[in-house]
């Protein structure tokens, strides 16, 4: 293979060499750096930004070690810490499981499955790719006027259950697209057989054709939680805390689940508005809790895409294979 | 009942074919239930147009009671937005808006369809396995991470002494920062519309003596010219809805004057909204100042949809094509 390839290659130099006098393409390698640089960009743009929250974030793990995961939100630098946040968002990612997983699969599989081309099946599509191109500011709008206002007496108004619904209808039409799209590369062959033995259609779809395109929906499942996590602007709608957040009065999980809440971005979104004062003990300022705050959020996030891309190369190479 | 006088086994009937009955009455039930889970789609959808067009509609009627439509468009001296003073210059946050847009598209074109093209074209199957993760992971970046960066970093350190603006936070720092953030999104959509250009293509370019620029730059980007141009057009619209850089780092909080130079701190639409939603307890003022939270969102939704229309049909036209 590799001699083959490295045969092919010096011939094919031979030839170009013949071709063009021997004189380099300079035009070419010109224009190719030029691509290069762009991809190079993104890539510099992308170290930056971690190396710098990440020498910020570091000193703040070393003075405050644990505390700064465990404590709640607090006005001084000192004391305050992101757990109400990861509390928060650990509720929101757990409606996107609970709300928007079974509800987009079941879409997905059914415009690929069942779904015979008429133009309710095109409105739907349509409709899909619409909603997934929808500022999330405007999902916040729907959150606030549906969930925050009319349903009050069931989500509790400005309360992480509003949120985690909202944010479920948001990732919603990124799960149905991906599982569209997994259980339509399934070969068809898989399912005439399913039919062949006299299975019907959801018992083919259910034992043959969701276990072959599990790896691309989970993918999708995955890419969606992230987004989920990721997202502030609804947040900020639906009345997020950005400052100090008292534990409710309740203490059974459903008034906790109905009191006022936080989540990580919020937390984010509201120390890059605080005041740039260092803290009397520990020197640290609320920028340098906000980096950490990120780093935090990034692991987070970046985990759960990186594993979704693991995984998806991993089942590419296997199926090629 | 059947017939006892025959000894021979009974006949295969059509109800032998028709199957269990349990097995057929829960293919029904999946069959409602998956349907009902692809219409919950178009619920959200109603949804989202029903509140974002009613509390509108409510703005509206409120506006004209109280300081009369003519806030909308503010002909003062210096005309801006002011919700607490009743004035709602629609003008100032829809510059705004598109400044930031535009300055994100100089951004993020170039890098994006270069990114793109070198991916597809150029880069070896080994390298592109190790390059298109690096996009991948800029894409998972949460916004308000952006909106941090340009805060602490573009702003400050990079903007401010290249362009010599006044203060660290402008709707060019948003801009660029936007434009960074949407960059994988044009990024991917173009590198899609690239690869679905037939290699034939290529092939008879080359065969035709075409140095590698030549094919990519005269045969390749035009064949690929609409799927493109749809990238450019999500992108942008993309860059409309962002509203976490926005509101970090536009450098205006809840009212501004209009302005139209982008070096200037202003205030996109999305930061608009976002700052109004966070004074809902302490806005009181001359006219609805919070219902115009709505007003703002409506137009916006107004202006994705077109967008994403624009580049679906393109995208479409595309997919026909090859």
């Amino acid at each position: 293979m590799a001699v083959t390839s490295s045969i092919r290659e010096s011939s094919a130099s031979v030839v170009r060499a013949a071709l063009t006098g021997g004189k380099r393409d300079v035009k070419g390698m010109v224009f190719a750096a030029a691509l290069l640089l762009c991809l190079l960009t993104a890539m510099f743009t992308l170290t930056i930004l971690m190396w710098d929250v990440i020498t910020q974030a570091i000193p703040v793990f070393q003075k405050r070690s644990t505390g700064f995961l465990t404590n709640d939100l607090a006005s001084s630098p000192d004391k305050a810490g992101v757990s109400q946040g990861i509390w928060g968002s650990l509720v929101i990612a757990a409606f996107v499981v609970i709300i928007a997983f079974p509800v987009g699969i079941a879409a997905g599989v059914y415009l690929e499955e069942y779904a015979k081309p008429s133009k309710l099946t095109s409105f739907i599509q349509l409709n899909i790719r619409n909603l997934a191109g929808v500022p999330s500011v405007v999902y916040g709008i729907l959150g606030l006027v549906v969930f925050v206002q009319a349903l009050e007496p069931v989500t509790g108004g400005r309360s992480v259950i509003a949120a985690g619904i909202t944010l479920a209808l948001l990732v919603l039409p990124i799960i149905i697209i991906t599982t569209a799209e997994s259980v339509s590369a399934v070969p068809s062959g898989l399912r005439e057989a399913g039919f062949g033995v006299g299975g019907t259609r959801w018992e083919t779809t259910r034992d043959h054709v969701l276990p072959y395109a599990a790896p691309g929906i989970l993918t999708g499942t995955m890419l969606a939680v992230a987004r989920a996590l990721g997202e502030a602007a609804p947040l900020l709608l639906i009345g997020a805390i950005t400052g100090r957040l008292a534990e409710p009065a309740g203490q059974t999980i459903v008034e906790k689940l109905q009191g006022k809440f936080t989540a990580m971005p919020i937390i984010i979104y509201g120390w890059a508005n605080e005041v740039n004062k260092p803290g009397k003990i520990t020197g640290l300022t609320f920028e340098d809790l906000n980096a950490a705050a990120i780093v935090v959020l990034l692991v987070m996030v970046l985990v759960l895409n990186a594993a979704a891309i693991l995984l998806r190369n991993r089942f590419e190479k296997r199926r090629q294979a | 009942m059947q017939p006892s006088l025959s000894p021979r086994p009974p006949m295969l009937t059509i109800g032998d074919f028709r199957g269990n009955p349990r097995r057929m009455r829960r293919e029904r039930t999946m069959k409602v239930v998956l349907f009902a889970a692809a219409v919950t789609s178009i619920v959200v959808s109603a949804l989202i147009i029903g509140t974002l067009f009613t509390e509108a509609w409510q703005f509206l009627k409120e506006l004209s009671d109280t300081v009369g439509l003519g806030a909308l468009i503010d002909s003062g001296e210096a005309p801006g937005w002011y919700p607490r003073q009743g004035r709602f210059d629609i003008p100032t946050i829809v510059i705004g808006t598109l400044i930031v847009s535009m300055v994100s598209v100089v951004v993020s074109a170039p890098l994006g369809l270069g990114a793109a093209v070198y991916l597809s074209e150029y880069a070896s199957p080994r390298v592109r396995k190790w390059l298109k993760p690096v996009l991948e992971i800029l894409a998972g970046v949460p916004s308000v991470v952006f909106g941090f960066f340009a805060l602490r970093v573009l702003g400050p350190d990079l903007i401010q002494p290249l362009f010599g603006t006044t203060q660290p936070t402008s709707l060019l720092v948003t801009g660029v920062a936007i434009g960074i953030l949407v960059t994988p999104l044009m990024a991917s959509i173009s590198e899609d519309a690239l690869r679905s250009v037939p290699s034939s293509l290529r092939e008879a370019s080359v065969g035709l003596g075409a140095r590698k620029v030549t094919t990519t730059v005269q045969v390749v980007l035009p064949a690929a010219v609409s799927g493109i141009v749809a990238a450019l057009i999500i992108s942008t619209s993309r860059a409309v809805g962002e509203t976490m850089v926005a509101a970090l780092a536009s450098g205006r909080i809840g009212s501004a004057p209009r302005v139209l130079d982008p070096r200037e701190p202003g205030l996109p639409m999305t930061s608009a909204m976002a700052q109004l939603a966070q004074g809902s307890d302490q806005v009181v003022g001359v006219g609805p100042a919070f219902q115009s939270l709505f007003f703002v969102g409506a137009l916006l939704f107004l202006m994705t949809l077109s967008l994403n229309m624009l580049a679906n049909r393109l995208v479409a036209r595309v997919r026909n094509k090859y």
